[in-house]
């Protein structure tokens, strides 16, 4: 993929990934026979990208396993969504069931994988992404349930905020979704693991800088020796 | 005892104002469309609703809302409801937002006779506020209590006239918890069969959790967020 965003901030112009290319890189992530619940928004994409060949299992928390792609025009069927309640289709092997069920599967860490967005992540792992005082809050949906058991947290998020604020913070300052919960940050400048030790700089975005990178993440950083740049598709 | 009704107006005929219900779906997927409009007709008054959502503006629990007969809502996410937006701002709707997993098991507990679970959402948050906590193997867990629903209300693709019910795909999600949970539970099917009818193996709530049951009729199944993909 050759097709990034070009942007201009501070006299200087940075690549970084769009919402796609970060789905895509954590699609890297998924193992042959992970069962993965996927959240609303960038982490929906990842769908797009499972390596060819690979069995990944998607978990739709409504109850759904075997998520299949939306449906061809006519064959939308009201009894069959997904949690961002759109039409959606089964596919061979899929199973339903009921929503203790579904929450009975995540609490009992039977899910691999968690891939969700949030506005706010703190180097010890906590997430914050269900309200904003002040604004209308529309509610926590499985977000709770979900970064409280998921064995494996991956967060999609851009790293600064529409004011440019980074989303990388020491402590958040948002009210918290969960503790100590998320493994790993992919960013459109980055992918960061979150360690002991706070935020851990593991790769960074075709040619975005660590001091770009650094200078967009509050929270501490830690960047030990070179950095290679993130492998997309 | 007669488990059979002919319709929602009479399968509902004695909740009263002040009820705790318990309305099954999972946005507009699942809900029980013929009972929502009943209770609209009835106008019950000042009732807590046990939710997923709140349905929108002009559909599920939205024409409750419309009506302003909600006085309190549990849901887990409320969505897009301008309705219940402006009730929210003008202190006239009481909501409780609680995880939605927590939803479900707390359903689930009244059903098993189980009087509260310990759950690890919401530990380190707000939603921990005030709750009972205790370590087990080193995680923290939060008490939450079952819920004491008055009435369920649920909807099943089919069921028979001793109230056993079947699910269709996703529009099963928290009617089965739900249906367990309701000290009266009403459930409205697509299809009444006689007795007999349906596989005993294929059946997800036994009769014994279901009071009253009625075939529905009119479902608009709205969807809420219609996607497709392109023939190729």
């Amino acid at each position: 993929m050759t097709d990034f965003y070009f942007v201009i901030a501070n006299n200087k112009t940075l690549i970084m990934l769009d919402k796609n290319q970060i789905a895509q890189r954590i699609a890297r992530e998924l193992k042959d026979g992970f069962y993965v619940n996927l959240g609303i928004g960038i982490p929906t994409l990842v769908a797009n990208y499972i390596p060819q060949g690979m069995n990944v299992t998607l978990q739709s928390e409504n109850g759904l396993l075997g998520m299949g792609p939306f449906p061809f025009e006519g064959e939308e069927d009201a009894d069959l969504i997904n949690a961002g309640k759109q039409t959606i289709t089964t596919l061979p092997g899929s199973s339903f069931f009921d929503s203790a069920m579904s929450f009975g599967m995540i609490r009992a860490g039977k899910v691999d994988l968690t891939v969700l967005g949030a506005m706010e992540v703190s180097e010890n792992g906590d997430i914050a992404s269900w309200k904003i005082p002040g604004k209308l809050v529309k509610g926590m949906g499985g977000a709770m349930d979900l970064v409280a058991s998921a064995k494996n947290i991956i967060v999609a998020m851009m790293h600064t905020n529409s004011k440019g604020e980074s989303k990388l913070l020491k402590r958040c300052q948002l009210p918290l979704t969960g503790i100590n919960c998320v493994k790993k940050i992919v960013t459109n400048l980055a992918v960061i693991e979150v360690t002991e030790n706070g935020f851990r700089l593991l790769e960074k975005a075709p040619g975005v800088s660590v001091e770009e990178i650094k200078s967009k993440t509050e929270g501490n950083l830690i960047v030990d020796g070179e950095i290679p740049e993130m492998e997309i598709g | 005892m007669k488990k059979v009704y002919n319709n929602a107006d009479e399968a509902i005929f004695d909740i009263p104002d002040a009820s705790t219900l318990m309305l099954g779906g999972f946005g507009l997927c699942g809900i029980p469309e013929n009972c929502i409009t009943a209770l609209v007709k009835k106008g019950v008054k000042s009732l807590t609703c046990i939710s997923n959502n709140a349905g929108v503006d002009d559909f599920g629990i939205g024409l409750l809302l419309k009506k302003n007969q909600v006085k309190k809502m549990i849901a887990s996410y409320v969505g897009e409801n301008a309705e219940f937006e402006r009730q929210l701002l003008n202190g006239e709707l009481e909501v409780e937002l609680i995880p939605q997993g927590t939803l479900a098991t707390r359903c689930l507990a009244a059903g098993y006779g189980i009087p509260a679970i310990y759950t690890p959402a919401g530990v380190g948050t707000e939603v921990a506020e005030g709750k009972e906590s205790r370590v087990f193997k080193g995680k923290e867990y939060l008490m939450e209590y079952a819920f004491d629903a008055d009435f369920a209300l649920v909807k099943a693709w089919k069921g028979d006239r001793d109230g056993n019910l079947i699910y269709k795909e996703t529009a099963r999600n928290f009617n089965p918890p739900m249906a367990m949970a309701g000290k009266i539970t009403i459930a409205e099917v697509e299809e009444l069969v006689d007795a007999g009818q349906l596989d005993p193996d294929h059946i997800h709530t036994p009769g014994i959790y279901v009071h009253r049951i009625f075939q529905g009729s009119d479902y608009e199944k709205r969807i809420e967020q219609r996607t497709v993909r392109k023939q190729i």
